[in-house]
């Protein structure tokens, strides 16, 4: 593990978020750990979307302080403290594969050649390295989805921000994915927002789930999650950490934990809403 | 680029099924024309109003005047379209680098969008013949320098006037294409301004910018050749297909010969357009 294990990834406090007379956010406490996974789960409208978009500096907060790796949100949008996945991988079609890795590189000038090294690394790492000269019209969804993380990885950042990241794919590709997310950022230790419907894969990615309610977009539980951890720390040690991370994800969803989480998670949500 | 062959093969034969038609026309239609109650609805197909096809290339070949020595009617044609042409391109020039100039300063300030637009619009609906006095009288002014505003220049100017628009609002609509998606991942990747601009927007803007380049070169074909007739303009095809038009009233197929001139010129100028299109080509296919 490289990641920042130990700091805090986002620290929200007494967060509050208003469009107009709508309340999509109100009294939101949330800490995030160095390297650790937490999941957004709730309701449509429940603020979740938006909250991720507030530690992304992509919406201001009406009130409350947000930091992110010790800065303010804005300052760690400006230094790419973290990576951002979409639902919709948004590739750029007059690029090829590795020159959308690269873009974020790109963008703040690093030079060609490490950029190329740095797209050649992250290709590999989510298995795509035979198409890095590709156009992102010739691959499926979720290699295209793969293709948006390496992407969000690029400038190796503390944190990822994922909104519905597999909302688009199949339930067996979305499966094979959840698997492929934890062994990634098992090796490079970055912490994980991440913004769900699905309870199951809530549950099994997560160390913790934070259950959210609408009107207003408030925290009304926080579970903990199955997330498998054993494989990632295999993954450095000449082991074929995909292979181990996915049998692991397959014991893990098979357990009776999980099946406690996902119970636990579904009356919160039950909850939340009466 | 067997697409590409196949788009000239199909040119080339609508352009004989064009002449076919023209012909048939002649060979069947009645000399007089066909009136109903009065009113002709077709035209006379007689040699006078429409020359054979060959009676027009034929006059390709003959001399412009009847001194010995005198150039062919088709060396004139081909020496004036190439006049033409070179004010035609330096007029798309001059109105695409403005209507690019125009569709960033209007992405850039919407404030500006919706001052200019309108006006942007309505500077097509004044006709062009209204404008072209204009132009000669302010050129008559300008001296840049030692340099003297010539009637080239003001041909040139008329031309980018309806050569701008096209370019203007296709290039707007391009450079506002990309997803608010993928605006958003630039302003996370804290992309400047300019940075969005040459990776996001330019690049989107291509599908959009190609098919506008395309009607600016024609509008551009267009407006040189009225621009040449009515400042008066010497050495252009407009001038010529005037000057053969009023010169042959007996035989217009040497004016044929000169609207052949300007329709080649056209296809030209396209084809030019045609030539940035294949160096675009990665772009070309995302619009989304």
């Amino acid at each position: 593990m490289t990641g920042g294990a130990g700091t805090t990834a986002v620290r929200l406090s007494g967060l509050d978020k208003a469009f107009g007379p709508v309340e999509a956010l109100s009294g939101i406490d949330l800490e995030v750990a160095g390297g650790e996974f937490v999941s957004l789960i709730g309701p449509s409208g429940c603020g979740k979307s938006t909250l991720l978009r507030v530690v992304a500096d992509l919406e201001k907060p009406t009130a409350g302080t947000v930091e992110v790796g010790g800065k303010t949100a804005e300052r760690a949008r400006l230094d790419q403290d973290y990576g951002i996945a979409f639902q919709q991988a948004g590739l750029l079609e007059w690029r090829t594969v590795a020159e959308n890795v690269e873009l974020p590189l790109q963008v703040h000038g690093v030079a060609r050649a490490e950029r190329r090294k740095r797209a050649g690394e992250l290709l590999e790492l989510v298995g795509l390295a035979d198409f890095a000269g590709s156009r992102p019209g010739q691959l499926s969804g979720g290699m295209q989805q793969r293709v948006a993380i390496a992407r969000a990885l690029a400038p190796s950042p503390k944190l990822l921000l994922m909104d519905e990241p597999f909302g688009a794919l199949d339930e067996m590709t979305r499966e094979r994915m959840q698997a492929e997310l934890l062994r990634i950022i098992g090796e490079t230790g970055a912490a994980v927002l991440f913004v769900t419907h699905s309870i199951p894969e809530a549950a099994v990615l997560s160390d913790r789930v934070v259950v959210m309610s609408a009107r207003p977009g408030r925290i009304t539980d926080v579970i903990d999650g199955c997330r498998p951890r054993g494989g990632a720390a295999l993954a450095g040690q000449g082991v074929d950490g995909a292979e181990v991370v996915a049998d692991e994800v397959d014991d893990v969803r098979e357990s009776t934990a999980f099946f406690a989480s996902i119970t636990a998670v579904r009356e919160a949500l039950r909850k939340g809403h009466g | 680029m067997g697409g590409r062959w196949r788009t000239a093969s199909m040119a080339v034969a609508a352009f004989v099924l064009l002449v076919l038609a023209w012909e048939l026309a002649k060979l069947v239609l009645p000399a007089d024309g066909v009136s109903l109650g009065g009113t002709r609805v077709l035209p006379r197909t007689d040699d006078a109003a429409m020359p054979h096809v060959w009676t027009v290339i034929a006059q390709l070949g003959r001399p412009e005047v009847a001194v010995p020595g005198a150039r062919p009617v088709g060396l004139a044609v081909a020496a004036a379209a190439l006049f033409t042409l070179g004010l035609a391109l330096g007029g798309l020039l001059l109105g695409a680098v403005l209507g690019a100039v125009l569709a960033l300063v209007m992405l850039r300030f919407a404030l500006v969008e919706r001052a200019t637009l309108p006006y942007v619009v309505a500077s097509q609906t004044v006709p062009l013949i209204a404008i072209a006095p204009l132009v000669v009288g302010w050129g008559g002014r300008i001296a840049i320098g030692g340099w003297v505003w010539q009637p080239w220049a003001s041909v040139m100017v008329i031309s980018s006037y309806l050569a701008f628009f096209p370019v203007a609002v296709g290039m707007l609509r391009g450079l506002s294409s990309p997803a608010k998606a993928d605006v958003e991942l630039f302003h996370a990747m804290a992309a400047s301004w300019w940075t969005t601009l040459r990776r996001l927007r330019l690049p989107a803007s291509v599908p959009h910018l190609l098919p506008a380049l395309r009607l600016a070169a024609a509008a551009a074909v267009v407006g040189a050749i009225v621009a040449e007739i009515s400042t008066g303009t010497r050495g252009g095809i407009g001038r010529l297909i005037i000057e053969y038009a009023q010169s042959a009233t007996g035989d217009p197929s040497r004016m044929y010969a000169a609207i052949l001139g300007a329709a080649v010129l056209g296809l030209v100028a396209a084809g030019a357009v045609g030539l940035l299109d294949v160096g675009l080509r990665r772009y070309r296919g995302s619009v989304r």
